[in-house]
């Protein structure tokens, strides 16, 4: 089957069994994205498909001909890091790093949902338009919840996301 | 996971077609749900058709009416930021944001998350051995094991689980519409008689049978839809299952209830309808704490609770009158 990861067109043969995370992992050697529960409960293995995030442990990549994958590896440009990821080594938003690939996928197409937005489950007032400029720390922390952090480093990461909208 | 065939369809009568015959094929939409229960070998099936590929299906229309209709292959996610369903509907925008994770949300179809199944422990873990849902005539683990998170309406001695969608709870309470394309062509089923209880059959969440696509969910206009609101208890403060929920809609005569809908979640093996608390409720003032609560309370007296989950029918009161002020506030 064909798709194209961070940028490349590839083609990979693969069981239909195989979800996207072990199609990354084992089939393309791309080892950021990281498996951890395997149940769509932790974010660990968060990636975006045309531009979306989502869970890879919870989809099969047969489902995802033609698609568009972009993983922690693909995010950096010209060997010139996201504002999300130095702001992650800024702030000091991780201690064992096993989320972080997770994280800060997340955290990219998190910021764009909320360019496009879209409200959460923190919001007040549904029926206005949501802006960058209405995203508190407990609006960043709800958005966040779908990424879960054995080491803690809430506050650190609520406070990098925080950076890179503001810097954006 | 298990070995499997997978396949892509490309429009609705061959896929409904190919289902109707074959008792080992199942349709794949998000795959949240099912990809976990093929993990967990809570679902074996033998061949899965993809049916992202079918054509109009992911279209959320707000018709000049009031209504709404949900296409089956419409992302959570998408029907929250949907300007329309937040301002007509907040009780369906709510539900939606309150549910599982943003990745999540990106994911889930409309259609799967009214299919989801339970996530009662016994019945996601093969180990037991004892569960009716997962093998029929095994028992229920649940019945006199841990049922803190279990059913206090409606349960059997067969299965004492809950339905886990928050959605399909704000459906019932609006009277949503399923519409489902089978061989004999489309029929519309309201929301209250999609999910079924357990009785002697709990593997058959709802009355979906062989070749049954659901291609769409309406939610038709009504007076008390604006000033409706979801409230959801759970045991973390985001990303969890509902421990008690309530959807609740309500329109306002002079500040007092001219109609009210309320339903609740975490409390019936599906979306639990209060209908005696609602006509009870008519005519009291949003002011009226004691009157509100006896209202409420009419339709607990058939609670029965399990040994560990006593504590769900005061909660679920309080629950249910949170949400009918929040409601209120809204009028």
């Amino acid at each position: 089957m064909n798709l194209t990861v961070n940028g490349q067109a590839r083609t990979i043969t693969v069981e239909p069994r195989t979800t996207l995370l072990d199609a990354l992992r084992e089939n393309l050697g791309l080892t950021g994205t990281k498996k951890a529960c395997d149940r769509g409960e932790c974010g660990a293995c968060t990636v975006h498909i045309d531009g979306r995030r989502v869970l890879s442990c919870m989809t099969l990549v047969a489902m995802q001909e033609g698609k568009n994958i972009t993983t922690i590896e693909g995010l950096e440009q010209n060997g010139i890091f996201h504002p999300l990821q130095s702001a992650f080594i800024e702030h000091d938003g991780f201690q064992c790093g096993f989320c972080t690939s997770g994280q800060i996928m997340s955290g990219v197409a998190m910021i764009e949902e909320v360019r496009a937005g879209w409200p959460s489950a923190a919001t007040t007032d549904l029926a206005a338009s949501f802006s960058l400029a209405n995203l508190s720390r407990e609006e960043i922390r709800e958005r966040m919840s779908g990424n879960l952090c054995r080491c803690a480093c809430y506050p650190n990461i609520v406070d990098a996301v925080a950076d890179a909208v503001a810097r954006s | 996971m298990h070995p499997f065939s997978f396949s892509r369809a490309d429009d609705t009568a061959t896929a409904i077609a190919a289902h109707a015959v074959d008792p080992h094929l199942a349709f794949i939409a998000g795959g949240t749900d099912l990809i976990g229960l093929m993990k967990d070998r809570a679902a074996l099936p033998e061949r899965l058709l993809d049916i992202n590929g079918l054509p109009g299906m992911a279209r959320i229309e707000a018709p000049p009416d009031g209504g709404l209709r949900i296409g089956a292959l419409a992302r959570m996610s998408d029907v929250a930021a949907n300007m329309e369903v937040r301002r007509r509907f907040p009780v369906i925008a709510e539900a939606l944001l309150f549910a599982a994770s943003g990745q999540l949300r990106n994911m889930a179809s409309i259609g799967g998350n009214i299919m989801q199944r339970t996530r009662c422990a016994y019945f996601r873990d093969e180990t037991d051995g004892r569960c009716n849902k997962r093998q029929p005539g095994s028992g229920c683990a649940a019945l006199h094991g841990l049922n803190r998170n279990h059913a206090i309406f409606g349960w059997s001695q067969s299965c004492v689980s809950t339905n886990p969608s928050d959605l399909a709870v704000a459906l019932t309470a609006m009277d949503a519409i399923v519409i489902v394309r089978g061989q004999a062509g489309e029929r519309r089923i309201p929301f209250t008689d999609f999910h079924r209880l357990p009785g002697n059959t709990p593997e058959r969440d709802n009355v979906l049978g062989r070749g049954d696509l659901i291609v769409a969910v309406e939610v038709p206009a009504s007076a008390e839809a604006r000033a409706s609101h979801y409230h959801k208890v759970r045991d973390r403060a985001s990303y969890e299952f509902a421990l008690v929920s309530a959807a609740v809609a309500i329109a306002i005569d002079g500040g007092h209830i001219r109609s009210a809908r309320l339903a609740m979640g975490g409390v019936a093996h599906k979306p639990w309808r209060l209908t005696a608390a609602e006509s009870g409720l008519r005519g009291i003032s949003l002011d009226d704490g004691d009157a509100l609560k006896s209202a409420i309370a009419a339709s607990f007296s058939d609670a029965r609770p399990l040994a560990h989950n006593a504590f769900k029918v005061e909660l679920a009161q309080r629950v249910a009158l949170r949400a009918l002020q929040t409601a209120g506030a809204r009028t």
